[in-house]
């Protein structure tokens, strides 16, 4: 790969991007040649039918929610820039940084990585999870045996569980505090882009 | 287990029947025509009616017997780990019976007429395992995964062999095992046969042991691949040993390297070359398909015994042979031959597992090759052991650096205490020319033992332990509810993402090679028929519906008497008893208006279904209980129960017993169809200006008239807007990914002139998923009279 500098170059504001997410540049190298490669009539942005042409993502019960994350609400493209900001979420959690209290905390952290987490459950953006969205979810992510009336029980009793303040539906806050004992980092990320 | 004691007691008496005339053979009239035809005897007085002759049949005889013999073998461990505990892997079960029959033969014979010769080995026994094992590899695992699977074969080896040989030299001269005819080349020659893993070995224990496919492959693809080096490591260390030690300097060396590149790609070549005849073979073969089966077993034998004959890597030319050959065989033989090829392929590798364990069973019960040396014996276990443990750790260090995925501590543990010896070491072993290497029955006891130490001991432990570590690993404290939902769900989401990432590294070597591959490979070696299914949805769709109609005929044989009346008019299907009569008010009787269906779909009336005051009809038997049970410990078992696996969670893909192909296919069925159930609503919405509902779907009858309707319209167009060019349709990418078809379980028929989907009669609570799909299948219409047409 002797030609790692002319291809950075070709990428407007390389710096800027590998400031904010963290990537190497080999990295970005390597996610270009990947955004390259999925976007398969060189437009220069992807559509959701070129995620849809990813065979294994129609096998995966919520892969169509992952392909909807990528885009932002309103817009039906993904630029380059987009799409390595959303795959940085899923970058190891850096364990050696030093922690600057005003500077802004990194795509990859703990947080950010639940926050993208919890926007997969929480599809009209309220800021909390409603038992529909919930039901929703467990639908795609259960097996066709289980009836409705199971999966309410199930949904009723996830809320329960998770929901403090008892509005009876699950906040951001509640969202993280449920998921204290799990290990995010080794959960949400990808080591091959560290 | 009465049975399993029958048989056993039935296969001493076959043997002792049959070794008393061999005996008595042995020691008769030598001298005695041979040919079968020919049976008249010395003396004759009169006339015989009917003679006994053992002669003429001997030979045949006792192979076909010993086969038997195994099978009847195989029968009775699987039996015994049916009903008894099932501790001891099926492979140390056999060695076991072998050693009790083997103690048979020897107390009837006094000596060991039944061993395990090299050739009977090296050229009727292994082949077809091998060939086995490459036509069903798993090929985007491997080649994903070759060069970690090239560092294990190559450097692994030469490592263990290296380390072992010298290891046991150094307390050889350290005089920790007394006086032995024996020198450095020895010992290095004994390493390298013992260094090999063996591919029998380690299908026979991973095959019980389900671990992740990653690791199997590894461990797989290095048991086949490593048989490069051992032959070149065998061979050039034999040589030395004949060349005796002074004679060797640089020169040899050079050649010994050089000769390692020459087998191992030599063979590996010549395995492709074959590959590429039977691909040939079979495209041509359109007019007498019944042959087409036959071939792929002659060419595969033809690749091991050619490579054999060019003292090149015999296994690497078959498995090459087999992996190359794969996609263009299946995808040019008729289906029922392929079907053949398959079962046939498994039913000889079983076979010849079988006798390959038994005999080493019965081999080691002879007196003759046994020399114990206790400081031999133990020290190879122990180095044989350390060392390929110290092996596995640092390579898979300096692998991680560059892997992409990379290779865990417990896998590492698995695949180093998975180096399984076997069969391979124990022929190599036999093989020793006894004039140049003294030792040789030492060599051959101490090959014994790491084979048995290594196939019952570890065979027996590597369930425990794997459980033991994974057990470990995992939490500890009872997870709520909403944490199991999310580490399921944070599964998914890294498996998608890393599809969305292209984990394999989808570069431009694999673009390239696929495109390379589409032109002109499968130009040349498929045929134009096989070139063009395999970009069209009617075969995909073909096939789900044959699966479909017979799933359905043996669901419905099963539940009992399925009474058809088939006529033009009305099909009348009549759901009987086997379900009590709890159901009988709950299962309508169904009628379908069949008339209906010559007219198109816009008239499809899926009238009298479900009687109104029902509903849902749910053959859920369990029902009843369900309100009963405490809501708490439903909800966790059902999480528990019936989430989606995912990519993490599945097994690995090869077997020798089954050959599914991909993870739990009802899953993936449902996965998929669900996905393309919204993609189809959400394209649907879009495209006539429709909020895309966000509700659970609910069964409601009206809506599914309704919206068979409108899909109609939306359906084919979306098909053709969402995916313009056939290559890109999303199941079609791989061969071997299958499209997963509709579990409905109740289904009329369709009649004989129509492959059109009928609507399932069970109506279940959870999705309206079968009646949309039945409608995907209306635009296989449009394509298969394309294809009608053009045939």
């Amino acid at each position: 790969m002797g030609s790692t500098n002319s291809t950075l170059l070709k990428i407007p504001n390389v710096e800027v991007l590998m400031q904010e997410t963290g990537f190497s540049p080999a990295h970005i190298i390597r996610l270009h040649d990947r955004f390259k490669a999925l976007d398969k009539e060189g437009r220069g942005h992807l559509c959701p039918h070129d995620f849809g042409a990813i065979k294994e993502l129609a096998m995966n019960p919520i892969g169509d929610r992952i392909i909807g994350a990528f885009f932002s609400p309103g817009k039906e493209t993904v630029d380059f820039h987009t799409f390595v900001k959303i795959l940085a979420h899923f970058r190891p959690v850096d364990k050696d940084r030093p922690k600057e209290p005003n500077s802004p905390e990194p795509i990859n952290s703990r947080s950010n990585k639940l926050k993208f987490a919890f926007q997969l459950y929480d599809q009209d953006k309220d800021g909390k999870i409603s038992r529909d969205e919930l039901l929703q979810v467990l639908r795609a992510m259960l097996g066709m045996q289980v009836t409705d009336e199971q999966l309410e029980s199930i949904a009723d009793r996830t809320i329960q569980e998770a929901d403090l303040d008892r509005d009876d539906t699950i906040s951001f806050e509640e969202f993280r505090k449920s998921l204290e004992k799990i290990n995010i980092d080794h959960k949400m990320s990808i080591r091959f882009l560290r | 287990m009465a049975s399993s004691i029958c048989l056993c007691l039935l296969r001493a008496v076959f043997l002792v029947c049959f070794v008393n005339p061999l005996i008595q053979g042995l020691s008769g009239d030598v001298n005695l025509v041979q040919d079968p035809r020919h049976r008249l005897e010395k003396n004759l007085t009169g006339l015989s009616i009917v003679t006994f002759d053992w002669h003429h049949v001997q030979t045949p005889y006792l192979v076909i017997t010993w086969v038997f013999v195994a099978g009847l073998a195989k029968l009775s461990v699987i039996e015994l780990n049916h009903h008894v505990i099932s501790v001891v892997p099926e492979s140390g079960l056999l060695i076991i019976l072998g050693f009790i029959l083997g103690g048979i033969v020897w107390g009837a014979d006094k000596a060991q007429t039944f061993k395990l010769l090299p050739p009977t080995f090296f050229y009727y026994l292994l082949p077809q395992i091998i060939l086995d094992a490459s036509y069903f590899m798993p090929n985007k695992l491997f080649f994903s995964n070759l060069g970690s699977i090239l560092i294990y074969a190559i450097f692994g080896t030469c490592w263990n062999a290296a380390t072992v040989g010298l290891s046991l030299w150094g307390c050889y001269e350290a005089g920790v095992m007394g006086n032995l005819d024996i020198g450095l080349l020895q010992f290095l020659l004994f390493g390298s046969l013992i260094a090999a893993v063996d591919p029998v070995a380690v299908i026979a224990v991973f095959e019980e042991v389900h671990v992740n496919e990653v690791l199997f492959i590894l461990v797989f693809g290095e048991s086949l691949l490593n048989d490069g080096v051992t032959v070149v490591l065998y061979n050039v260390f034999d040589a030395f040993v004949a060349l005796g030690g002074p004679r060797i300097d640089a020169e040899e060396i050079f050649k010994g390297i050089f000769s390692f590149v020459v087998v191992a790609f030599g063979g590996s070549f010549l395995g492709v070359v074959f590959a590429v005849l039977l691909s040939l073979l079979t495209r041509c073969t359109k007019h007498i398909q019944i042959i087409e089966a036959g071939f792929v077993f002659v060419v595969g034998y033809l690749a091991y015994l050619t490579a054999d004959m060019l003292s090149l890597s015999a296994i690497l030319s078959v498995t090459f042979c087999g992996i190359c050959c794969q996609k263009y065989v299946n995808a040019n033989m008729d289906e029922k031959s392929v079907t053949t090829v398959r079962h046939a392929m498994k039913v000889l590798a079983n076979g010849s597992e079988t006798m390959i364990f038994v005999f080493l069973g019965i081999t080691a019960i002879d007196t003759e090759i046994w020399v114990w040396n206790t400081g031999f014996i133990l020290l190879t276990l122990l180095f044989v052991f350390i060392y390929r443990i110290i092996g596995v750790f640092l390579l898979t260090w300096m692998l991680n650096k560059f892997r992409l995925v990379p290779i865990e501590v417990i896998d590492q543990v698995v695949m180093s205490y998975g180096g399984l010896r076997g069969a391979v070491a124990y022929g190599l072993a036999a093989m020793l020319d006894k004039d140049k290497i003294p030792e040789k029955n030492l060599i051959i006891s101490t090959t014994l033992i790491v084979v048995y130490f290594t196939v019952i001991l570890q065979g027996i432990t590597m369930k425990p332990l794997v459980q033991w570590l994974k057990v470990k690993r995992a939490a500890h404290a009872d997870l709520k509810l909403i944490e199991k939902l999310n580490n399921r769900a944070f599964d998914h989401i890294l498996s998608a993402v890393e599809d969305i990432c292209g984990r394999i590294g989808d570069n431009w070597w694999t673009r390239g090679w696929n495109r390379f591959e589409e032109n002109y490979i499968s130009w040349l070696l498929m045929k134009p028929k096989a070139r063009k299914n395999r970009d069209y949805l009617f075969s995909i769709f073909h096939k789900l519906n044959l699966e479909d109609a017979v799933n359905y005929v043996s669901e419905g044989e099963r539940q009992g008497s399925l009474a058809f009346i088939r006529s033009d008019e009305v099909a009348n299907v009549d759901f009987k008893k086997q379900f009590g009569s709890e159901f009988t008010d709950v299962m309508p009787d169904i009628m379908v208006d069949m008339s209906n269906y010559e007219l198109g779909i816009e008239n499809f009336s899926v009238t009298s279904i479900v009687k109104d005051t029902i509903p849902s009809v749910s053959l859920d038997i369990h029902g009843k209980d369900r309100k009963n049970v405490a809501d708490d410990i439903n909800a966790h078992h059902l999480l528990q129960q019936h989430l989606y696996r995912s990519r993490k969670n599945h097994r690995h893909k090869f077997s020798r017993s089954h050959f599914s192909i991909n993870q739990s296919e009802d899953e993936v069925q449902e996965i998929f169809q669900r996905t393309m159930r919204s993609r189809l609503e959400s394209f649907k919405s879009a495209k006539m200006g429709v909020n895309p509902a966000k509700k659970i779907t609910k069964h409601h009858k009206k809506d599914l008239t309704h919206k068979v309707k409108d899909f109609h319209d939306a359906s084919f167009t979306w098909i053709a807007q969402l995916y313009p060019t056939h290559s890109s349709l999303p199941w079609l990418m791989e061969t071997d990914a299958v499209a997963p078809s509709q579990r409905a379980q109740w289904r009329l028929l369709w009649t004989p002139n129509r492959l059109r989907r009928l609507a399932p009669m069970r109506v279940s609570t959870c999705s309206t998923d079968s009646f949309l799909m039945a409608d995907l299948e209306e635009h296989e219409e449009k394509p298969q009279t394309d294809h009608e047409e053009e045939m």
